[in-house]
């Protein structure tokens, strides 16, 4: 049986002279990113925002205007429908009521409830979220601040690890991931919860990954090829790590692929960020990092003796032994 | 490199045996475990968005523990100045402020008056710090402060307090598996799965359910009710609120003489007109005390308090001797069950308010593990076929580690006791993605080894040892962003993050270790010239 090769032997595709180009493209995509981000805004859901919010599942498909009408006449605050995920299925968001009064919440549930329930007796009520304002302050504070530290962590990951270029190269692309996938979601408008902020973090964790793997290559390079320019040198890693860089992005997308199309509407935003993580991350860890690295100055060092650093655990010494 | 000695491939495989064992239970579901007797190992338990239920977030009013300590104290100085012999006169007693003050009217009993306040106060902890501050202020008059290191104390004795009476609560309810924990300072987490009523459940846990028999001041003047000025030692509350309008006022002593402390028992039961009620045992210091009381004040009224409403104010028709008494009030047989348990269970020791609450239906639940479970299927059958094709015997392999990763992340949660959630079924989805990228670095590493000419035992063991680096320095960062999450992640990111972590852990044993194991099998036996990769 002949074995799938995804990327022929040998390739030798010119990434590094593509860079103008790709810097100029990714300037613009992040620029549109962040200027959707910040007009348009994002869809918080009540995670984030507080207030009350009731999944409501029909037999047909949900017949968002009649309800619409029929809600507003309760009362009850300025009442925002969305479908969620699947056409039978619907989000009611309303404010929380004013009252300091414990019961109030749930008499306001029961009214909505009730009040469909007369017109759709068949209506399944799967959840309900009240969120107060002083949590969902706190979930969006510990929210960003998850993403913020994780990338700085990363970044000094990358910069004990590696060499400062590393790390500043990584902090730019993980960053140009994370606001590409805002500005996804302030474009499409979907809903965005706690489950998303998993979805970001977890972009992070991939996308540094992927570039984890061409910085390891483009240092292994480095002190093997000591004559060779850094261009010649990014290329060569991007190119040898190419199949792989292939053979897992595949892989990961045939696992959010089936998560996307079988997985259940609750997580269909989530598994929608994550593909659209794993492309942007991808692209970043060729033509953000490591082509940003040919930028910061980064050079082989000919005749410097190789710098040992500190590194936990001897990963260091293994690359030693080979040569 | 690809020396394995016995004893270490015993090890790995002892080590995956377990792992696939300790899933089983989980996989099989309940009934089929008790019938093969594996019902004694831990089995995963699904999280609420799974199983359906209830999430409540409770937080406490961290004012009201203040006034309630400063109310106590008050109490304790009074009984105590009364009690010095001779008894110590003070006034003009006040809690304003956060501070109680009073005022001591023989000048000369001013230092024992101070000398029996500041014996009241404790010292907390090893740093010598009390928990009231005494001063005296213009030679006469005490006051007496909190400090900040009381306040902290007493805000966790009260919570630690609240979230034992919660649970009492809940496993009144007798429902499986209820969680209840403590977050931060002043919250009490809630988790009952399964659990129909979100609205019952609120209403049981949030009720501070302080209940009080307290003797009628029938000496107030019906303008002074409306005015609500009540007498030194009295205090005006006001009975039940119908349709939204308050009840109407009436004059209560402020002393109890008796309350919910001193109950051993309370029930539902059914007044003589058949409506219903709750009938409560009081302790035999309690029982005494209202004997004696009732035994004084026939025909007077006594109200029945709850929460600060008056629920009624019967007449004491005569001395009340058996220790027990009914409260009548607008019950339902719920509302009635509801506080015979709050009651039960004692009073919080400090007002609760519900600030987060999730509810999921047991239909979403079913449908969510069914997508889910179609998802891993699909997912792992793509990816294997995937891997096959590519890698041909070495995907075997990999596919080998993959099924085993699922075991033994499986295993390894339900050791941990960590609950299954919609995002966790997301992230053991990603994480049979990820987890062959550690078989794929390593098999591309040994593609381009050969290519560069060197040997099958060469290029196997450069594959393993470089790519092994990789896999170490790409894992910890991702390792970082899934700790990360763990820590700062609330409610679904906290769930995700576990079997994120769990997943990078087991994988680059299965994949890189288990792997290897069966490589350098394959090349021992066989000794090939060329490898199929």
């Amino acid at each position: 049986m002949r074995l799938l090769k995804l990327v022929p032997d040998n390739t030798n595709i010119g990434f590094v002279s593509l860079r103008g180009w790709a810097f100029g493209l990714t300037t613009l995509l992040t620029v549109i990113a962040v200027f959707f981000t910040l007009t348009r805004g994002l869809n918080l859901g009540v995670d984030f925002v507080g207030g009350l919010m009731i999944e409501a599942k029909f037999e047909q498909p949900a017949p968002i205007d009649q309800l619409r009408g029929d809600l507003d006449k309760l009362g009850v605050g300025e009442v925002s429908l969305q479908q969620f995920g699947d056409p039978r299925t619907v989000s009611i968001r309303l404010p929380l009521p004013k009252s300091q009064d414990p019961g109030a919440t749930t008499a306001v549930v029961n009214k909505v409830q009730a009040t469909i329930k007369q017109r759709f007796p068949t209506v399944q009520f799967n959840r309900t979220d009240t969120v107060t304002g002083k949590v969902s302050g706190e979930l969006i504070r510990n929210g960003i601040f998850a993403v913020i530290l994780a990338v700085f962590a990363i970044a000094i990951f990358g910069w004990f690890r590696f060499e400062w270029q590393f790390g500043l190269s990584t902090f730019v692309a993980i960053g140009h991931d994370v606001l590409m996938t805002l500005g996804f979601f302030a474009v499409t408008q979907l809903e965005f919860d706690l489950n998303i902020v998993a979805a970001v973090l977890t972009i992070v964790g991939y996308s540094i990954n992927d570039k984890i793997v061409i910085d390891d290559r483009i240092r292994e390079n480095m002190r093997k090829y000591r004559q060779m320019d850094m261009r010649g040198i990014v290329d060569l890693s991007v190119n040898e790590t190419l199949p792989r860089t292939v053979m897992t992005s595949l892989t990961v997308l045939l696992a959010l692929g089936a998560l996307l199309i079988w997985g259940g509407h609750v997580l269909r935003g989530f598994t929608a960020a994550m593909i659209l993580g794993v492309i942007v991350g991808t692209y970043s860890s060729i033509y953000v990092s490591s082509s940003l690295l040919i930028t910061l100055g980064l050079k082989p060092q000919p005749l410097a003796a190789p710098k040992v650093k500190g590194a936990p655990g001897g990963a260091e010494r293994v690359t030693r032994e080979g040569y | 490199m690809l020396d394995f000695p016995r004893w270490k491939r015993i090890a790995i495989s002892l080590a995956l045996a377990l792992g696939v064992f300790l899933a089983i239970p989980s996989l099989i579901g309940e009934t089929n475990a008790k019938r093969l007797h594996l019902d004694a190992l831990p089995r995963i338990s699904l999280g609420l968005d799974l199983a359906g239920g209830s999430h409540i977030l409770l937080e406490a009013d961290i004012q009201d523990v203040a006034k309630s300590r400063l109310a106590a104290m008050e109490d304790q100085v009074r009984s105590q100045m009364r009690r010095a012999d001779p008894p110590i006169e003070i006034g003009d007693v006040s809690t304003n402020n956060g501070s109680l003050t009073f005022f001591v009217r023989d000048a000369t009993r001013v230092d024992a008056a101070f000398e029996l306040v500041r014996s009241q106060t404790t010292g907390i902890g090893t740093s010598g710090q009390r928990d009231w501050e005494v001063r005296l202020v213009d030679g006469n008059r005490v006051v007496m402060t909190p400090t900040r290191a009381g306040l902290e104390s007493f805000i966790n004795e009260a919570m630690n307090g609240a979230t034992d009476v919660v649970r009492k609560r809940i496993d009144a309810l007798g429902t499986k598996e209820p969680t209840i924990i403590r977050q931060g300072s002043d919250r009490i987490l809630v988790q009952v799965p399964g659990f129909g009523d979100p609205a019952a459940l609120k209403a049981l846990i949030g009720r501070t359910a302080k209940l009080e028999f307290k003797l009628v001041d029938q000496g107030v003047s019906q303008a002074d009710l409306e005015a609500g000025h009540a007498p030194i030692g009295s205090q005006i509350l006001h009975f039940e609120s119908v349709n939204g309008r308050p009840g109407p006022p009436i004059a209560v002593q402020r002393r109890a003489i008796i309350n919910g402390s001193q109950l051993t028992k309370a029930q539902q039961a059914y007044d003589q007109n058949n409506a219903p009620a709750v009938s409560i045992t009081f302790n035999s210091e309690g029982g005494r005390r209202f004997a004696q009381v009732t035994r004084e004040n026939v025909n007077k009224p006594f109200a029945i308090i709850l929460d600060n409403v008056v629920l009624s104010a019967p007449n004491i028709n005569e001395p009340i001797l058996g220790g027990s008494a009914q409260i009548m009030g607008s019950f339902t047989v719920e509302s009635a069950q509801q506080l015979a348990i709050a009651l039960q269970s004692g009073s919080l020791p400090v007002a609760l308010k519900v600030v987060e609450e999730r509810t999921v239906g047991p239909g979403l639940g079913q449908d969510s593990i069914r997508a889910g479970i179609t998802a891993s299927i699909i997912a792992s059958v793509a990816i294997i076929v995937f891997m096959l094709v590519t890698y041909g015997r070495f995907g075997v392999y990999a596919n080998f580690a993959v099924v085993l990763n699922i075991f033994v992340i499986l295993a390894v949660m339900a050791m941990l006791g960590s609950a299954l959630t919609l995002p966790g079924i997301a992230g053991f989805v990603l994480t049979i993605g990820t987890a062959v990228d550690a078989n794929v670095l390593i098999n591309e590493r040994i593609r381009e080894e050969l290519r560069r000419g060197r040997n099958v035992v060469m290029a196997v063991e450069l594959g393993y040892k470089e790519a092994s680096r990789t896999i170490f320095e790409a894992n910890a960062t991702h390792a970082i962003s899934g700790v990360i999450m763990l820590l700062l992640g609330s409610g679904p990111v906290k769930g995700f993050a576990v079997v994120l972590l769990i997943g990078i852990i087991t994988s680059v044993f299965t994949a890189v270790t288990f792997t290897r194991m069966l490589t350098a099998g394959y090349i021992r036996r066989r000794r090939p010239a060329t490898l199929h990769i």
